[in-house]
Order: structure tokens, then sequence, then C-alpha cells
């Protein structure tokens, strides 16, 4: 193709773009909406959540991270790969202890956006009901790991973006959760409520005191229109 | 905290040349020291590094081997995986908390000793096997323990401390069945290098391509290939990184490899480190072998001393090559390459998404070649005896010869050396196990077959392995091996994607459900819809195949579930009784339902 570019294929769209740019990057160009939850446009993609899961050349992988290379053939946005990706967004529900009808964050929430737009009404798996505890000593932003999902945007916002490193992981398996840069609690840690780190969470897992209800609920960014539409209208325009 | 302390690991991260990338080394140190890695501790090291205390704590607390809380003076580490459990290791538990008095998971009040359990040790044919204070103890029976506490107690050695300078300091059975001519033929030093530096680094690389030879640690990626494409990456450094961190349960061949030809692997890894070009060689060995690691030092110097590392070796001027031996800490993952990777850097095991691949982007971001122990002894011996001798033997896509680390109900466990392309039947007959109802191949994360497919064979065109091959006989239930091994990959997952961290623990209960007898053919559906879930969509190797034991039976010996279900169309997995039964006790008296009243 001319001008360095090249083609890939997916779900039989074409979509033209630079070679190695990432294939969840040349879609959101494109105008093609790949579900994703712990990818963040201006983090480097980390590959945890696996929602983004596509099939190349038949071969599933991460879009977030996958190179774009002449050719390539894309499965998205099929039944077989939604079905997976409501799998995960069903694990992520049971994993963890959510509390969707009264949650700070829903309506905003990234995760219960993704279960609406995949068709999950309620998990049909068991529920694990972890015990976890809630870290609400900061002044201005608390940390409930129970609506955590693992996604490691805080850690990389905090390291990457903050340059203060706040979070970091502990543990392995389903033990694992989010640790912060302190002996104790994350009040004892550097962060700000301006940080990037603060406001980046997917969740309702870290959340900024006193803001919670400025929107009213049924107003809020997914009230209106489900997740992945502002990715979608490029398409249209 | 005390300015001793202070100053002990401020020397430590000073002998690490105060590199980030040798975190693993200095929480070892730190840890053998203060019997834990506190969180002061962790504070000074973050400080004597530059790095947060958080990265720290993340590295730390991924690792079974390493603890943020002070354990016992003597740890026993009992070795807990399924071949373990078949030859009576939950008897050899209960005689250990009988005698410490105290269950397992758990450390004594005066801080003694604790007991834990911990994934297979590469025992398996000598089990139930521990490590009592990184010692290896084999073939346990509940008659040793008294003895063992005793010892433990009074601070002596648990056992007969053997004192051969010239073996491993351990209580291990070699159990090398059958020798083959690649593998443990004799070795003489140096000639295979000596043949490999008289080539050109891309005549030996050809070589090895036209040998044939495949990775042995399962996959079965081309080592010439891998070579190649290591050597044509651009990057300051090359790297030669040999996965000594065989954890799948039931294999232990590198064990054996390692105690008897440790002079053909190294010799391996530095022809490789000349063939990429590469100055420094690491050798990953898993955290469960410390044992072998002053032995392997020993050869290691050896060589040295003969010229066959460091500067100009085999008289090749301007080739310099030396090797480290990096010590793992108890995580199954960091046998999948990019997670080893990960933790040589002194980081958490958590695997990296490819590409990049290793070959362009590994250690340090520079090209690194990582082969199993024994693709690099293949390497080796292809040097020495040239490629059409090994493409002599084996199969058209499967050249040379396999070492099987054989375990479970047969006659004569061990490693065997075979021809790729032995036929299963055949292979039975050699261990002396006829009357097998099953065999695991390559472990929990391969494929368990039934009789129907013991006509096939071991190759890369047919059944792959990485070489475990575990038995069961007619007596052994084999939804308990199924849920067994579900319960390993639980353990050994490292957390970092969703389908891996959640999925094996959602088909655990599911599971449960089919062996409590309350499964429905729905369940069934069920679980393979959830298995291939978990293959499809986890990051990594580990989590790929963590779904295996259930696929593969489901597909393989589909009676043992169809034995446990019933005629109804759904039964649900809530149970009323259960639910209750807390309440009921608290409350004394049984609830009274409403057609009572």
């Amino acid at each position: 193709m001319s001008n360095g570019k090249i083609t890939i294929y997916v779900d039989d769209v074409e979509v033209t773009t630079e070679p190695g740019t990432a294939i969840m990057e040349a879609c959101d160009e494109a105008g093609i909406y790949i579900p994703r939850l712990c990818y963040h446009k201006d983090l480097i993609p980390a590959g945890h959540c696996r929602v983004c899961t596509i099939k190349v050349n038949g071969k599933p992988t991460n879009a977030c991270t996958f190179p774009t290379q002449e050719g390539l053939v894309v499965e998205n946005n099929t039944e077989e790969m939604n079905e997976f990706r409501r799998h995960i967004i069903e694990m992520l529900f049971v994993e963890g202890n959510h509390i969707c009808p009264y949650c700070e964050k829903q309506g905003n929430c990234e995760l219960q956006a993704l279960a609406y737009r995949l068709g999950m009404t309620a998990p049909t798996y068991p529920y694990l009901y972890p015990k976890i505890e809630v870290d609400a000593s900061h002044p201005d932003v608390y940390i409930d790991r129970n609506r955590c999902v693992l996604c490691g945007r805080c850690v990389r916002a905090s390291r990457d973006l903050d340059g203060k490193s706040v979070f970091g992981f502990d543990g392995r398996g389903r033990q694992k959760r989010i640790a912060v840069n302190a002996e104790h609690t994350l009040s004892e840690t550097q962060l700000a409520a301006a940080d990037r780190a603060a406001e980046i969470c997917p969740t309702g897992s870290i959340v900024i005191k006193r803001t919670a209800y400025s929107v009213p609920y049924g107003k809020r960014l997914y009230d209106k229109e489900p997740i992945g539409s502002d990715i979608e209208q490029k398409a249209k325009s | 905290m005390s300015q001793a302390q202070k100053s002990f690991i401020a020397d430590v991260v000073k002998n690490y040349g105060k590199a980030r990338h040798r975190l693993m080394d200095i929480a070892l140190d730190v840890q053998a020291q203060y019997a834990c890695i506190s969180d002061e501790s962790a504070k000074i090291m973050a400080d004597e590094l530059g790095i947060p205390f958080v990265e720290v704590i993340d590295m730390v607390s991924f690792y079974y081997f390493l603890s943020r809380e002070p354990k016992g003076k003597s740890i026993v580490r009992l070795s807990n995986s399924v071949v373990d459990k078949m030859s009576g290791m939950e008897a050899v538990a209960k005689a250990f908390e009988d005698a410490v008095g105290i269950p397992f998971g758990s450390t004594t009040s005066d801080g003694a000793i604790t007991l834990e359990y911990t994934s297979d040790i590469g025992m398996c044919d000598q089990a139930p096997a521990a490590l009592v204070n990184g010692m290896v103890m084999t073939k346990l029976c509940p008659e040793d323990v008294p003895g063992i506490v005793d010892s433990l107690k009074k601070g002596k050695p648990p056992g007969a401390v053997a004192k051969d300078e010239a073996r491993p300091d351990a209580q291990v059975d070699l159990n090398l069945i059958q020798q083959g001519p690649v593998i443990f033929a004799p070795v003489e030093r140096g000639v295979a290098l000596r043949a490999a530096v008289n080539k050109s680094p891309e005549e030996v690389i050809e070589e090895v391509t036209k040998s044939g030879l495949r990775g042995r640690g399962g996959a079965g990626f081309p080592t010439g290939m891998k070579l190649n494409f290591c050597r044509k990456a651009k990057g300051a450094e090359h790297f030669v990184i040999c996965n000594a961190d065989e954890g799948e349960p039931g294999t232990f061949k590198d064990r054996v490899v390692l105690t008897e030809v440790p002079d053909l692997l190294f010799e391996g890894m530095t022809i490789a480190g000349y063939a990429i070009g590469a100055r420094e060689g690491l050798v990953y060995l898993r955290g469960e072998y410390d044992y072998l690691r002053g032995y392997l030092e020993k050869v290691l110097s050896r060589r040295r001393h003969l010229g066959l590392l460091g500067e100009n070796i085999a008289g090749k001027e301007g080739f310099n090559f030396d090797i480290r031996i990096q010590m793992g800490a108890g995580a199954y993952v960091c046998g999948e390459e990019s997670s080893l990777i990960e933790s040589l850097e002194g980081k958490r095991g958590a695997p990296r998404d490819r590409p990049p691949f290793p070959v362009t982007k590994g250690y340090m971001n520079q090209p690194s070649s990582v082969n199993n122990v024994e693709t690099l002894c293949c390497v080796s011996r292809i040097m020495e005896k040239g490629a059409d001798w090994f493409k002599s033997m084996g199969t058209k896509d499967s050249t040379g010869t396999k070492l099987l680390s054989v375990s479970g109900d047969c006659k004569h466990p061990g490693v065997y050396e075979v021809e790729f392309g032995i036929v299963v039947d055949e292979f039975l007959k050699l261990v002396g196990a006829e009357d097998a109802q099953a065999i695991q191949i390559g472990g929990p994360s391969g494929n368990c077959i039934a009789p129907k497919d013991f006509g096939r064979k071991i190759c890369f065109e047919d059944i792959p392995t990485g070489g475990s091959m575990i038995v069961f006989g007619e007596k052994r239930d084999m939804l308990q091996v199924v849920r067994e091994f579900t319960e390993f990959f639980i353990e050994e997952s490292c957390g970092w994607c969703a389908p891996c961290r959640v999925g094996p623990t959602l088909l655990l209960r599911m599971l449960d459900k089919v062996i409590e007898g309350r499964g429905t053919k729905a369940d069934l559906k069920e679980l393979e819809n959830l298995g291939s879930t978990i293959k499809t969509m986890s990051r990594c190797g580990l989590g790929q195949t963590a779904a295996n034991p259930v696929l593969t039976t489901l597909q393989n010996l589909p009676e043992i579930y169809r034995s446990k279900i019933g005629k109804e169309e759904f039964v649900p997995s809530f149970q009323i009784d259960k639910a209750l039964a807390e309440g009921i006790g608290i409350a004394g008296r049984e609830p009274v339902w409403e057609e009572e009243l």
C-alpha cells in the first residue's frame, strides 16, 4: 500500500493504519470498538483483563498490545468472542463484592457498562465472597478492594503519569491485591486527589471523596449510551 | 530499626552492585539472615536500591519461598502433588501434625517449626517427599517423622548427611533407569565446544537447524530457528538463558541431568552463547533444587579453571562467556519463559505480552534465547556427533531422544531416555505399568489419555510431552486426580489476568458438584464452556492449560463424569440445608417451615 500504510481486516471491515500500531488503537481510529477494561489510552497496556481478546488469523490474543501487520484477519465482534468476554466480566463480578445499586460509581462504572453492553444480566457463576477490608484512611481518596478488578491502572498511572508509585501489587493468584506504598494505609502515601491514579479506576474501587453524587443516577455517562459509543461515533461521522 | 540490620542489608545490596535486577538474590540473603523480609527490611532494601517500598513488596509477596512474616527456625515443606498423595503423603502429614502439635500452614508458638505444603518438588519418583530446611527428604513414611521432628527441635540436621564432595548433598535417589545415546552417554568435557568454535556461529546454527532439534520443554519450537532469530536481533547484549525451573508436577528429568551430566548442559549453553553472540548465560534454577546449587557452582568453577568458561574460551580468541546461576523461589509460573525473564530481573514472575518475543526483547530487554535444560544438552551432543547422527533417531518431525520422568502406579519409576516415537503401550511395558487406566502425559498442563489411545506415539506429531508421565492404575479415582490438578493451577496462578485468576476456582466448584453426585448433563456442558473460556482468554501458557485436566478427561475419560450424573435436568448449586447449617447451629433449633405452621 502507498504511504507505508497497511490494511487489516476486522470482521470483514478494512482498516488502514501504520504498521506496528496496536490493533486496538487502529480500530479505535477507524471507529471499531473492541471491548476493554484494563486498557486506558494514556497508559502503557498491560494485558490484565483479557476482555479485548480478539482472534488474529484464528489465534486468540489481546488487541491492546498486538501490533498490526499487512493482511491480518481479526475476529472481534463475533458471538463467540463476546460470549468469552461476558464470561470474564461475570468472573470479575463474582470474584469481588460489588454493590452496584448503591455504588458511587454506578453509571460511570466501566465494569457495569461492559456487563450491560455484553448482555450480562446477573452472573451465572457462584459468588466467591472474599473477605476484604476497606481503606478510608486518606482524607480525600478511599480504596475499597472489594470492587477492585486488578486492572492495574492505578499502578501504572501513579508510576508512569504521576511519578509517585503509590500503588503496586501484593500476593498472587486469588489473593492478589492492590498494595500501597506504605507499611499500613493509603494515608501514609503521597497520593493526592488531583493525581491521575486517583481518578483512573474503572470501577468504584478508588474513589475521590465528596464527589460521588454531584451527577445523579440516571444522568451519568453510561446511563445515556452504551460504553464504546464514543468510538463508534467516529465511524458514522 | 537497628543499625546492625541497616548496615547488614546495605552490605548485601552493595554485594550485588546495587543492581535493581538482583532483588531476588538480595531478598534471599536478607531472609537467610532475618528469617523473613519484614517491612523494615523491605524499606531498607528499597532505600538502598533507590526504588519505592511497594516495588519490594510487589516482588517479595509473590514467591512462596519468600516470607514477609517470620517463620519457624525450621521449615518443613511437604510436597502435596498427586503422586505424593498416591504414595501416602496424607499419613506423613498427620504424623508431622501429631509430632509437632500444630496443623499444616502454621508455626509453633515458640517459633521453632513451621509446617507447610508446597507444590511438586521434583521427587515424584521417590514420593512422598519434603524439603526440610531446604534439604530434600524422600520416600517418607509416618515412622520417620518423630525422628525428624526430634532432630529439628534439638537444632540438628534432620537426616544423615552424606559428605561426598563430588556429589550434591541430599538424600535423593538418582533413579536413572534407562540411559540413551544423547543425554546420558559419557561426556568428555570440551569436545563439543571445541567442535563448535572450529565452525563459524552461523555454521553452528546451521548444524542445529539441520538436526531438526525442537525445544524439549513441550512446545517444540525449532531450536535452530530460535538461535537464528536471536543472533539476528539487534541489541547491545545477547543472553543465553537456561530454564531449569522444571515445575510441572511429575517432572524431575532436569534434576537427573543436573546431577549426572551438568557439563553437557553448561557446554550446550556455551555453544549457544557462541552461536548467538552472547557473553553471559543464566541458569534459572528452581528454588526446590537449591540443594544442587553448590554442586553446580563447583562444576562451573572447574570449567573456568579448564578454560571452558571465561575469556578466549577453548582457545578461541575473543570468545568470552560465563554462566551465572539464579535461584528461583517457588513459583510454577516462572517456568513460562517470559515470567522466568521477569523473575531473572528481580520482579514478580508475571508473564509478558507477546510480541515482542524474548529472542528480540528478553532479559534486560535484550535479545535472549531461553532454552530447556534438555534442549541445551542436545545442542552440545549435536556439535559432538553431528546433525545426521542426531536425525537418525526419533521420527521425521521429532528427531533425537526424549527424557521421560515416570512416576505413579508403575513398577520402575524414574528417568528414561527413549527415542521419540515410542508407542504408549510399549512405554507402559518398559516402566512396568501394563494395567494403567490412564496416563497423564506432559503433567497437569498436558493431556490425560485412556487405553483407547495407548496405541499412539509420543512425539510432536502425535502426543507431545515436556517429559512428565504420571501413570494411574485401575483403582485410582480419576475425578479426584482432576480435582487435585485443578487445585494445583489455583495455587499457582500468578493472578495477573482475570480468566486464570478466577476461572479455575469456579471450575473446581462445578467439579465438586459433580463429585458430590449433584451434577447434571448441563453441568458437564458448563464445565466445558468455562474450560474453553480459560483456555482461550488467558494470557500465558499456565492459564491456557489450567483447564486441561478437566477438558482432556471430559474428552478421553467421559465415563468418570457420566457415572456421577443423575437423571435430573437441573440441580441448583445452592444448597439451602448447607446455607442454613451455621444459623441452625447458632440458634440451636431447626427452622419452622411454613406448611408446618
